[in-house]
């Protein structure tokens, strides 16, 4: 057992105590001893660590909750103090608040660990090759690393542990006119080779990208869309598109198909794959994750993802933690990837999409732009980069009776987001071949 | 928070270096919400914790941690030296431009009614009134109102003596109607949603938070029933609630001196500003003012340091709609070799400074809201912001609004839904053809502007009156 739980077990006992026997007391600790090191012109922006543990309590009684998060110190009796002290705030808190008829929270104690076994090197020494495998290029990015931890427990003796180390590199290599090649390396095994690879494959790019790019018009266009660009705009359908509370508000941008019976192509399936991905496979209330929930079936809207409170406002099993997917898996197609250019033939190979957002959420009508390396190909060659260009499209026509291809290789995409913490995100996905991608700026 | 003890925990273990800085930071939020009715639990947070900054021979680096213990920030210590070394062998600048900050000083957000003046039960009351006032229809199939509080204190400490204590009081309010028919959903917000201000409760009145949600979800019922925006090259109307986001991509973010600078070309994104630009460039029409003004009243992004403590101060940054100055901290205004602001920022302790837009605010012009409707005779006015993309240099945008009036001959006409807009920074402001006067000047902004590696949420605060452009590319929906 590590340090960090036996501190957690130690600061849940103090904090259980004190409860009365009709008072519920839910903790989450999150935690983190990250590395982060940014790059600009493959020379060190900034460089530094972060520790940061935080302790989430949730007091329930008589049909009633409050919660509270705390920073933890790090010393063991302030902390504790802390965390009987915030139980007091919250027991004085909770009988001027009403019943809360959608309140939900595991009673049946499952317990599970998970402690993944530290397989970085020491991250100075990583980050020392990716710089001395740049050198000469321009290169700006991210390294992340470090262990995560999560845990919940209650005073009903639950008590789920995960932890794990990983890394998530993530940079661009410039050159030619604001174009780039986007590169990543993520996971839990950190394989420098890789990095020198991809290094030494953007150098060979980097010729076609200073070539004059090629000024498109707006207008539809054959397109391939990279594993990347597609993981853009899932991330956008992610938002609200799957939520049991968005789905019975009629407030994701997937309405027709609920609505209106709309079908997607039939080789469209999508899952929340919770057993291939990085999260915990446990909810802030305690409920375990299924291995898997199946959204989108052969092109048919099928179940939604539904957190504690959603579930008993519907009256559905819980399902995950957060109503936005943690693993989306997309099923693969019969397209190969070394037959992609061929099989674009002439058109827009995109390696990369940005910012998108809903331009017509009713018809899940998504604006965004192309970023980094994006090319002009023809005849199944790579003959020139192209401008940024913006899209306007709708995902029902993409993965509708516009799509002509999937590809049978998928990619498992890390995600590299570090809002507050880093994320446990990650996605599963294809390539798409689409026919008439709408282009307008 | 009391941090004196941390502080001097810190002194006992900070090893010889050339200069270090010491942020400590508490943040104590508070949220209710009711949504549908029901009161949901609850949320407080507090979060604290020591941001280190060392330099030393060449090298730069920073650790951040929550145990604010003698041996937590050794601990913390011992890892940002790691990293100084690390740096010293890959440096991207000489680290004596690193700002070395010789004022002290204190700041405060003035607050007129704090947030424990009104009980807990006053508070729900109020939302469950609201939220009753969103229930006019069965169409309305989900509503919600929320307020929450957040108080930020920062101690900021060189090892040159300077000390810097700012606190910031803030107030997020809002309420949402969600309307819906059939495949046709049309969501229209109020009283403050998405954005906030500065000060106590008092805050609330700026956003006519008790007074406007019959409004509110009668227009979303509206708007299922409204012709869809049309197509065409048309005058357009942005209200501040939308001129917020029009100011904040297109021009904050081009004019942040890091991303000119490339530092932001893996994640946010670069510019289509460069450094020759500063001092000639035609950013927009004569009628184009734009400052960088932390001491706004009750704006959501006021302050009298920045967090390399730099003294804010009102800075002109386009006049005339010439382009003077860039956003740039004091570290990136040493590097480019130009003239700044007090803008670099932290989101929280446990990320570094990097240049933000904080205030950034139309200069008002001499235009009512009524002459600029009069002088167009075809267009459309857009109000409340919904959904925004720009390209990785801020040139190409798309924006959409939650609600949209045609103009026809002067006059405002018809509500039109899925209301949006296109058009490339460069040109747009250049189009600028009428600005509002001082008395139509609203402050919004955003407390969730995304940037950096690692990825930092900040609030930033956009002031501006209403503004007309002509020549626009406007659509609506399928």
């Amino acid at each position: 057992m590590t340090e960090l739980e036996t501190r957690f077990r130690a600061l849940a006992d103090d904090a259980f105590a004190g409860l009365a026997s009709d008072e519920v007391l839910l903790l989450n600790l999150g935690a983190e001893d990250s590395d982060f090191v940014r790059i600009n012109r493959a020379r060190v922006r900034q460089a530094g660590h972060v520790r940061q543990q935080v302790l989430m309590l949730e007091l329930i009684c008589k049909g009633r909750a409050a919660r509270a998060d705390l920073a933890l110190t790090g010393e063991d009796e302030t902390d504790a103090a802390r965390a009987v002290a915030m139980v007091g705030e919250l027991r004085d808190l909770l009988p001027r608040l009403p019943e809360d008829p959608y309140l939900h929270f595991a009673t049946q104690p499952v317990n599970s660990r998970h402690e993944g076994d530290n397989r970085l090197p020491a991250a100075e020494e990583a980050v020392e090759h990716w710089l001395d495998a740049a050198r000469g290029l321009d290169v700006a990015g991210i390294w992340s690393s470090g262990r995560i931890s999560r845990g919940f427990t209650n005073s009903l003796g639950q008590f789920n542990w995960h932890s794990d180390w990983s890394f998530n590199a993530d940079w661009s290599v410039h050159g030619g006119t604001d174009q780039a090649v986007k590169q990543h390396h993520a996971g839990f095994v950190f394989d420098a080779d890789t990095v020198t690879r991809q290094l030494t494959e953007a150098r060979d790019t980097l010729p076609l990208l200073a070539k004059s790019p090629r000024r498109l018009t707006p207008g539809r266009y054959r397109v391939y869309l990279a594993p990347s660009a597609v993981h853009e705009l899932m991330s956008l359908l992610a938002w609200v598109g799957f939520g049991l509370k968005s789905h019975r508000t009629a407030q994701t941008p997937l309405i027709r198909m609920v609505r209106e019976g709309f079908q997607l192509d039939p080789r469209i399936s999508l899952g929340e794959d919770h057993a291939g991905g990085l999260a915990p496979r446990f909810t802030p209330e305690g409920f375990i994750k299924p291995e898997r929930v199946e959204l989108i079936s052969e092109g048919r809207y099928r179940d939604c993802l539904a957190n504690a409170r959603s579930a008993r406002e519907y009256g559905e099993a819980v399902n995950c933690a957060s109503e936005r997917p943690e693993c989306l898996d997309m099923a693969g197609g019969d397209l190969p990837a070394d037959q992609v250019l061929s099989a674009l033939g002439t058109g827009v190979y995109i390696s990369d999409l940005w910012y998108s957002n809903y331009s017509d959420r009713n018809h899940c009508r998504i604006t965004g732009m192309t970023r980094f390396a994006c090319l002009w190909v023809e005849n199944g060659q790579p003959v020139a980069p192209v401008n940024v260009m913006r899209f306007d499209e709708s995902l029902l026509h993409i993965l509708g009776e516009r799509l002509e291809a999937i590809t049978s290789e998928r990619q498992h995409i890390l995600e590299s987001a570090t809002y507050e913490k880093r994320s446990e995100v990650s996605a599963r996905l294809p390539g798409l071949l689409v026919d008439g991608f709408t282009f307008t700026l | 928070m009391h941090f004196q003890r941390a502080f001097e925990q810190f002194l006992s273990v900070v090893p010889q270096v050339e200069f270090w800085s010491l942020r400590l930071v508490g943040e104590d939020t508070e949220t209710l919400r009711v949504r549908a009715g029901v009161v949901e639990p609850p949320a407080r947070s507090l979060d604290q914790g020591a941001h280190i900054t060392l330099v030393d021979r060449g090298g730069l680096a920073y650790a951040a941690t929550s145990d604010l213990t003698r041996d937590g920030l050794r601990a913390a210590c011992e890892q940002a030296l790691r990293w100084l070394a690390c740096s010293r062998r890959h440096p991207l600048f000489d680290t004596d431009l690193f700002p070395r900050p010789r004022q002290s000083g204190e700041y405060a957000t003035p607050v007129e009614i704090p947030w424990a003046h009104w009980p807990l039960e006053e508070k729900l009351d109020r939302l469950h009134h609201i939220d009753r006032a969103l229930a006019i229809h069965d169409c309305i199939v989900d509503r919600q109102a929320r307020m929450t509080r957040r108080h930020v204190q920062t101690h900021l400490h060189t090892s040159d003596g300077v000390e810097i204590e700012q606190h910031q009081h803030i107030l997020m309010p809002g309420y949402a109607a969600v309307a819906n028919r059939g495949a046709q959903t049309q969501v229209r917000t109020g009283g403050g949603w998405n954005s906030g201000g500065q000060g106590g409760l008092e805050v609330l009145e700026r956003f006519r938070f008790h007074d406007d949600a019959a409004r509110v979800a009668h227009e979303a019922l509206t708007l299922l029933d409204a012709p869809e925006c049309p197509e065409a090259v048309a005058s357009l109307v942005l209200m501040p609630s939308q001129m917020m986001l029009q100011i904040h991509e297109s021009i904050g973010h081009p004019l942040e001196l890091d991303r000119i600078l490339g530092d932001e070309r893996n994640y946010a994104g670069g510019s289509f500003v460069s450094t020759d630009m500063f001092g000639h460039y035609r950013y927009g029409s004569e009628l184009l003012n734009v400052t960088f003004d932390p001491a706004f009243p009750g704006e959501l992004a006021a302050y009298g340091y920045d967090d390399e403590g730099t003294p804010a101060e009102r800075t002109w940054l386009i006049r005339d709609g010439i382009l003077e100055r860039p956003l740039g901290g004091a570290l990136s205004s040493a590097r480019a070799g130009l003239p700044g602001v007090a803008n670099a920022r932290a989101c929280a302790w446990n990320r570094p400074a990097v240049d933000r837009m904080a205030n950034l605010n139309v200069e008002p012009g001499e235009s009512s809201l009524e002459d600029l409707i009069a002088s167009v005779g075809y267009g459309v006015l857009m109000d409340t912001n919904r959904s925004w993309s720009i390209d990785d240099r801020r040139n190409k945008f798309q924006f959409g609004c939650e609600w949209g009036r045609m103009i026809r001959d002067g006059e405002l006409r018809e509500v039109v839904r899925n209301p949006c807009y296109r058009g490339i920074s460069a040109e747009f402001w250049r189009n600028l053809a009428g600005v509002g006067t001082a008395d139509t000047v609203e402050a919004w902004g955003t407390p969730s502007c995304g940037k950096a590696e690692p990825n930092q949420m900040i609030h930033v605060g956009h002031a501006s009156p209403p503004c007309l452009f002509h020549d626009v590319e406007v659509f609506g929906g399928d």
